[in-house]
């Protein structure tokens, strides 16, 4: 056992709607720097999950700790205080606003600036959000109407969003969904080169197989509200009961990949 | 005890018209999202063409055949309205329908009067249902135990249609996500214009069945679209069993409320519909809203503060408005301050709404509640009028801090009828509190300081403080405050996310927009030398909200030329015209139909398209919008 508590420890998560049992007793822990990726087939109880990290769901039972302090049942804006940075599985984003403009309504908040009623916002932390930009490809972009972006933009944004409070832990739900193939993997090695050198912990949820084992250091598996495998990429590719409930027999990413490799 | 029974029956009475208005509002609202202000002046269409069918035509047959006519009449006129007005503006921005139906309850008011006459029309008793019954002493009238069994022999009908017919089951789907229901292959158009025309023949229908009890008028309108909100947004949007059972508590509280409290009788209702909303905000037997779905592609002009060479024109304008005391007489500067405190009034509103995306249906109260209070400080403390001013306002701050903090706890049209709520209240309070308030005398003798007495120099006051205002409320718009508020209205849960507190963000909005309204509300009290209930009133509560979406709300400041054009050619229409309402109506309803987007709003894109037109650069690496600092 390590004496330095762990960035994220979750310890028995347990919720239920009615009779559904959607999570239960869940418990993982993530490193600083780590990314970790929490997979499982629809309807395991991952959103839910997800949810009650950062406050947006409160659990029934069980514990979020970061950093070793209690989180569980926080609000999600008090969360965020704390250094966790989240994006949704759909696309959360002012849509009203300029590309630079929500970046800068984060740093605001971060800069604890809300109730300023007389500064001038366009010119607030200007650089910082011009290179929150840059960082995740969107520099191009800062004065685009955000309610213009195509699809794989607004993921890249939120990320850019998500990072301006300097986060020590990243929720991502399904941070690829509706993105092109190519897409994908960009964002992915951007997130993990991000992550890794700003040693920032990186929990997320993913469908695409491609994204969770190449980029992925350790995967947990849901399923049906619990955790049925945990480990590095090999090891839950190679789980039979993994296979079952999920990857398949026919492992669709071995085959994908030979015959990749034929073409 | 019989008395009580027979206050009961009244009450139950009461509540079938009330009831068939507001399924017909609910039914509406549920499928087209329209709040439909003209739902009143439906009802009151129906009265006055059942009370004349049912005057030319005789015999039982006669009379029960002129009040379906009737309906059925008003429902065309419905169907007609539905296509022709309507139809052109489902894709406007929120509330836009509102103001397009707000404009032709406006001319049906002239136009009833008109037909008419103003005077009160007393129609024919029902035939079979003349007499009363005794009942222990008390004398019931048997048209009203007629209508006690009508009350849910229609709600069974409506049941029976949305349970068991094909049009029923679209009704519902339509109501739960009317975008599946359209992917679905339904033709929407005609399900809404069919939807329209069942509403508005309940609330002819309603109408139509209330000439036996009481007598026609052209101000029913207002009277019944007040209580059926109250009695909707009690119930639960959209659905039926609950508009039945906040019909018959509404009408109970009536009933009761003037014996057992007569001094706060007409809060009573509006204060139980406070409660309804802050404990269950969808109504007693309303779902919870799921969030509108948004139209894609749907964008606002960006905003950005104004360029210099911008500024140098809103200036000139100000010192062009600033000389009028040089050439026009007592008369026009009179009229001028009246525009500028309007100014003040619609673009406190106007922030609260368009930077903050909460409409507030009883703005009108934080106006009033200013103007009350230079009315309780200069009569009752006898303080000079400086001070006044800066105090006054402060009653609005408080009303505005006090309501604010319970309305931002909803959104959207739970937002909007809980503000009408408030506003209702504190108009009742003003109305009833006689001893305080003078009640409907209201308060006089509030004239200005020397230093501000003549025409020339309150119009400077006024114009100064409007654009100090304006000036203000502009510069938090682009304040981090600003960009908090937008965020907020964009994405409650993005902004959420990202640590922002949307409810006390939106609560120092409300608060921010309440103290300016009461800076309005105080000017006012000057101009006029006298503060009325009517200074709180919903018709006032509804101007701010016209002049808003006649600007754009959409834009940053469009309601300062919302409001100049708005009030100038109110008061113009009403000394040129008699029919001023009828001009008003058709010209609102002609700007939602040519310029949903409003007047400045209208400005804006065409000064877009041209800039477009313009040769643009490598569309890819151009700066699409130029953010000017």
């Amino acid at each position: 056992m390590s004496v330095a508590p762990p960035l994220l420890a979750v310890e028995g998560l347990t919720k239920s709607y009615g009779g559904i049992h959607a999570v239960r007793g869940v418990s993982f822990s993530l490193r600083a720097g780590e990314i970790l990726a929490l997979i499982g087939p629809n309807g395991a109880g991952k959103s839910t999950c997800f949810d009650m990290l950062n406050g947006q769901n409160k659990p029934d039972s069980g514990h979020v700790r970061l950093l070793g302090e209690e989180i569980t049942g926080r609000k999600p804006r008090e969360v965020w205080r704390l250094g966790v940075g989240r994006t949704f599985q759909i696309t959360a984003t002012f849509a009203t606003m300029s590309v630079r403009e929500n970046v800068q309504v984060a740093l605001i908040s971060h800069g604890k600036q809300l109730f300023n009623l007389f500064g001038s916002a366009p010119k607030f932390d200007r650089g910082e959000a011009g290179r929150l930009l840059e960082l995740v490809g969107m520099g191009g972009y800062a004065d685009r109407p955000c309610g213009e972006l195509a699809y794989g933009d607004l993921k890249r944004l939120e990320l850019a969003v998500a990072l301006a409070n300097q986060p020590k832990l990243l929720l991502m739900d399904e941070p690829t969904a509706g993105m092109a193939p190519r897409e994908r993997v960009d964002l992915m090695r951007l997130t993990a080169q991000i992550a890794r050198e700003k040693s920032i912990g990186v929990l997320f949820t993913e469908h695409d197989m491609d994204v969770v084992f190449e980029h992925a250091d350790r995967i947990i598996v849901l399923n049906r509200g619990a955790l049925i495998a945990e480990g590095s990429p090999a090891e839950v590719r190679g789980n039979p009961q993994v296979q079952a409930v999920y990857l398949g027999e026919g492992l669709v990413y071995d085959a994908r990949h030979r015959e990749g490799a034929s073409a | 005890m019989a008395f009580y029974v027979a206050q009961f029956l009244t009450g139950l009475a009461s509540a079938a018209s009330l009831f068939l208005v507001a399924s017909g509002l609910s039914i509406i609202f549920g499928v087209t999202r329209i709040v439909n202000f003209a739902h009143g002046a439906f009802y009151m269409i129906g009265a006055y063409i059942a009370f004349t069918l049912t005057e030319r035509l005789s015999g039982a047959f006669g009379f029960w055949g002129g009040i379906v006519l009737a309906a059925l009449a008003v429902a065309m006129i419905g169907i007609i309205v539905e296509m022709v007005l309507l139809r052109r503006i489902y894709h406007a921005p929120e509330l836009f329908q509102l103001l397009a139906t707000f404009g032709l309850t406006l001319m049906v008011e002239d136009l009833v009067v008109l037909i008419w006459g103003p005077d009160d029309l007393v129609g024919r008793r029902a035939p079979g249902f003349k007499g009363a019954i005794d009942f222990f002493g008390q004398n019931i009238p048997s048209y009203d135990l007629f209508l006690i069994v009508l009350g849910p022999v229609v709600l069974g009908i409506l049941w029976l249609l949305f349970q068991r017919t094909r049009w029923g089951v679209l009704v519902r789907a339509a109501t739960q996500d009317r975008d599946m229901v359209a992917a679905l292959g339904v033709n929407q158009k005609w399900l809404f214009t069919s939807v329209f025309a069942v509403g508005v023949f309940l609330a002819a229908l309603g109408g139509a069945l209330q000439i036996p009890r009481d007598a026609v008028h052209h101000a029913m309108d207002l009277r019944i679209i007040v209580e059926v909100f109250v009695v909707v947004v009690i119930g639960g949007l959209g659905s039926i069993v609950g508009a039945f059972v906040a019909a018959v508590l509404v009408s109970e509280l009536n009933a009761f409320g003037i014996l057992i409290f007569p001094k706060i009788s007409i809060i009573l209702v509006f204060l139980v519909m406070a409660v309804v909303l802050i404990v269950r905000p969808w109504g007693l037997f309303g779902r919870p809203e799921a969030a509108a779905r948004k139209t894609p592609g749907l964008t606002v002009n960006p905003w950005r503060p104004l360029t210099p060479n911008e500024r140098l024109a809103a200036l000139a304008a100000l010192v062009i408005a600033a000389t009028l005391p040089l050439f026009a007489g007592n008369y026009a500067l009179t009229v001028g301050s009246e525009i500028a405190i309007f100014v003040i009034f619609a673009v406190s509103l106007h922030f609260l709404m368009s930077v903050g995306g909460l409409a507030s249906f009883g703005h009108a109260a934080y106006f009033g509640l200013g103007a009350y209070g230079i009315a309780f400080l200069a009569k009752m403390a006898g303080l000079p009028m400086i001070v006044c001013l800066l105090l006054g306002p402060l009653l609005g701050c408080l009303g505005a801090a006090v309501f604010g903090f319970f309305a931002v706890q909803l959104s959207g049209v739970y937002f909007a009828m809980l503000t009408l709520a408030f506003a209702q209240i504190v108009w009742s309070i003003a109305f009833q509190w006689v001893d305080v308030t003078g009640g409907d005398n209201g308060i006089l003798g509030l004239w200005p300081s020397s230093w501000a007495a003549s025409p020339p120099h309150f119009y400077w006051l006024a114009l100064g403080v409007a654009a100090l205002v304006t000036i203000a409320l502009r510069a938090m718009v682009f304040s981090p405050f600003g960009y908090a508020l937008r965020a907020t209205r964009d994405s409650t849960l993005r902004s959420e996310a990202i640590g922002i507190d949307a409810k006390r963000i939106r609560w120092t909005a409300f608060v921010i927009a309440g103290t300016t309204a009461g800076i309005g509300g105080a000017l006012f009290a000057y101009l006029k030398g006298s503060v009325f209930p009517d200074n709180l009133g919903i018709s006032l509560s509804v101007d701010a909200l016209v002049m808003v979406l006649l600007g754009g709300v959409e834009t940053v400041s469009g309601a300062v030329i919302g409001a100049i054009v708005y009030k100038a050619l109110n008061i113009w229409l009403i000394s040129q015209t008699d029919l001023s309402k009828l001009v008003l109506g058709g010209f609102i309803m002609l700007i939602v139909v040519v310029f949903p987007k409003g007047i400045v709003g209208m400005l804006e894109m065409l000064a877009q398209r041209r800039k477009k037109a313009s040769p643009p650069a490598s569309p890819l690496l151009a700066k699409p919008i130029e953010s000017a600092e």
